[in-house]
């Protein structure tokens, strides 16, 4: 009877400490990868209250409208004829122009690249262009900057009236850059899709076509613009390969072949050239701060789509 | 009948349009590498450049660039694979994860300019660590941290139930479940996932123009004191990046040369860039059969 309690005694003493291992490593792990979230959390916080308190400090300290800073069309930092002028526009309407014309190029050529994948071979397809999709993607943007600086600029120089460089080589060069999001994401959509949606269409003795453009596509179709504008963002924040061939002049510009700038770019040239606290370099962060507004938009359209895609 | 024509049509633009696509790779490919191999050889690749000279190499850049990218992976991985974790196995459904996801898609959505922006301010300035390789790689942490904590969440999630199912029945805890059996199953999509996403950190210049610096100091190779400046391995010492070179001698380049420079320097940066990508998936697979076969004789 003793014997017996103390055997009892000892396991319970056994599992007691086993519990405790088995607890305190459990412990460890779980307070380590928190502290992993919480860095994560603590870097995004930071970044925002950062750039946002420098970019308001243009209008908070010194005094520059809000209005005037948005839409202001005269862009003369250091004040060359007088008093100095911050108005943005100029690099806004560049940054949209360049990123919207570089989504139009793009997205019909990634849905068509999507659709060979998926409908058109999907035998081989895949096999062919998946490769040439992810090699697209891991190109460097200052290798696209240079081709596009080589090639591109030179060549839109010879065939239309203008310098080359401008919005026209922009676009060009990001929707090459640009392709690759949008086609994986729309081949993922299109790779997803029951197999009895395309074959109660084709039953029904639609063509292929038929049965792409009335059954397929309205049915990906937020999921393709969810590549979209997730492009879109990446063509919008995109700074040195844009830099590289938009010419870098702070006006808007009359025709597509006309030097102009983006935010991005304006960024990347002047800052290395202000004095931190100036207010030239705070209108710069003011900029960096639209660039960051744009994101959550960018992303909050991208949440937007997703619930739709969800029904 | 018409709608058979329309078909045809349809079906030879899809067509067209995706052949296109690859003309427009290998025609990239071959300008870039056509263009550059011819001016690609040793010296090039060793020498140190030139301002005003011609015949200038790449020898420190890319020494810089890959030491940045060791320096990056080495703050990274531990950071992302413990935010990884935690998002597979410990994260529960509610308020806190759907806004740590949140944090994640927009941290990996940022411009770079923006956060180089921020590293410019906080690192290089506040922290004072001035324009080093140091407050490169803290900014490229930023930048691929989000990559790898997806990678790592995808890989542990893809592990099959019944491995977790088997260690929690033996009574192992979580984390060591985690550690010792989820673990080495995800390891080879990591991996892949993980030098994949080195090949876009070592692309990167425009984050790395405000913190790593836009000049490296004259490096003396036979100096392996960290501490000391003329260093090599000194991580606090400013650095230009191959990519950032590229940039700089396209947009400010004196060199009569400059043009044969950026070519050949692009040519070296996509042939890394695709040593990485063929690299990656071979590993990955290597790593997969060599993990799968201990398992079974052990």
């Amino acid at each position: 009877m003793k014997a017996m309690k103390e055997g009892h005694v000892q396991i319970e003493r056994s599992r007691s400490g086993k519990f405790q291992k088995h607890h305190m490593e459990d412990l460890i792990g779980r307070s380590y990868t928190m502290l992993c979230v919480g860095l994560l959390i603590l870097i995004i916080v930071s970044i925002i209250y950062f750039v946002a308190s420098k970019g308001l400090a243009t209008f908070i300290q010194d005094g520059v409208s809000l209005g005037d800073f948005l839409f202001g069309s005269k862009w003369d930092p250091e004040g060359s004829q007088g008093t100095p002028v911050f108005g943005v526009l100029p690099f806004i309407f560049g940054s949209f122009a360049t990123s919207l014309l570089a989504a139009l190029i793009a997205s019909p050529l990634s849905i068509c690249a999507s659709l060979f994948m998926t409908e058109i071979v999907p035998s081989w397809g895949k096999k062919l262009l998946m490769p040439v999709i992810e090699l697209l993607a891991g190109i460097p943007s200052v290798v696209y900057g240079f081709v596009g600086l080589t090639v591109v600029v030179p060549f839109l120089r010879d065939t239309f009236p203008g310098q080359g460089i401008g919005i026209a080589a922009g676009a060009i060069v990001l929707s090459i850059m640009i392709l690759p999001t949008i086609t994986s994401i729309a081949t993922d959509a299109l790779s997803a899709l029951p197999r009895g949606l395309k074959e109660s269409s084709f039953a029904l003795g639609a063509t292929r076509w038929q049965t792409i453009s009335k059954v397929i596509l309205p049915t990906v179709m937020p999921a393709v613009l969810t590549g979209v504008v997730l492009g879109m963002a990446r063509a919008f924040g995109e700074a040195l390969a844009v830099q590289m061939v938009i010419g870098n002049a702070p006006h808007i510009p009359r025709s597509l072949f006309e030097s102009t700038s983006t935010l991005t770019s304006a960024i990347t040239l002047d800052m290395g050239n202000t004095v931190m606290g100036s207010v030239h370099s705070n209108a710069l962060w003011s900029m960096a701060l639209a660039l960051m507004f744009m994101t959550f938009v960018f992303v909050l359209i991208v949440r937007v789509l997703e619930r739709r895609n969800r029904i | 009948m018409k709608a058979k024509t329309i078909d045809k049509i349809a079906t030879t633009i899809i067509v067209v349009f995706s052949l296109l696509i690859v003309a427009v790779l290998v025609g990239l490919l071959a300008f870039i590498l056509v263009r550059g191999l011819s001016h690609v050889n040793w010296s090039f690749l060793t020498s140190v450049p030139q301002t005003i000279k011609a015949g200038g190499g790449i020898g420190p850049q890319l020494f810089n660039s890959l030491f940045l990218l060791v320096l990056t992976l080495i703050i990274t991985i531990p950071l992302g694979l413990g935010a990884g974790i935690y998002m597979a196995e410990y994260a529960k459904p509610g308020r806190f994860t759907d806004a740590v996801r949140l944090v994640v898609e927009v941290l990996s959505s940022f411009p770079s300019i923006v956060v180089g922006l921020f590293g410019l301010l906080l690192i290089v300035n506040t922290f004072g660590f001035g324009f080093s390789l140091f407050s490169g790689a803290l900014v490229l942490t930023i930048f691929n941290l989000p990559l790898i904590v997806r990678i790592t969440e995808q890989a542990f999630r893809s592990v099959p139930k019944e491995q977790k199912e088997a260690g929690l029945a033996l009574g192992l805890s979580k984390w060591k479940i985690i550690t010792s059996v989820l673990f080495p199953v995800a390891i080879p999509s990591i991996v892949t996932g993980t030098v994949l996403a080195s090949g876009r950190v070592f692309g990167e210049a425009a984050a790395l123009l405000f913190t790593a610096g836009m000049s490296t100091p004259r490096l003396d190779f036979s100096d392996w004191n960290p501490l000391s400046p003329t260093s090599p391995i000194n991580p606090f010492r400013p650095a230009e990046t191959l990519a950032v070179h590229i940039w700089k001698i396209n947009s400010e380049g004196l060199a009569p040369d400059a043009a044969e420079i950026a070519a050949g320097a692009s040519a070296v940066l996509v042939i890394l860039v695709l040593i990485f990508n063929l690299f990656a998936r071979w590993f990955g697979n290597v790593l997969y059969k060599a993990l799968t076969a201990s398992k079974r004789t052990g």
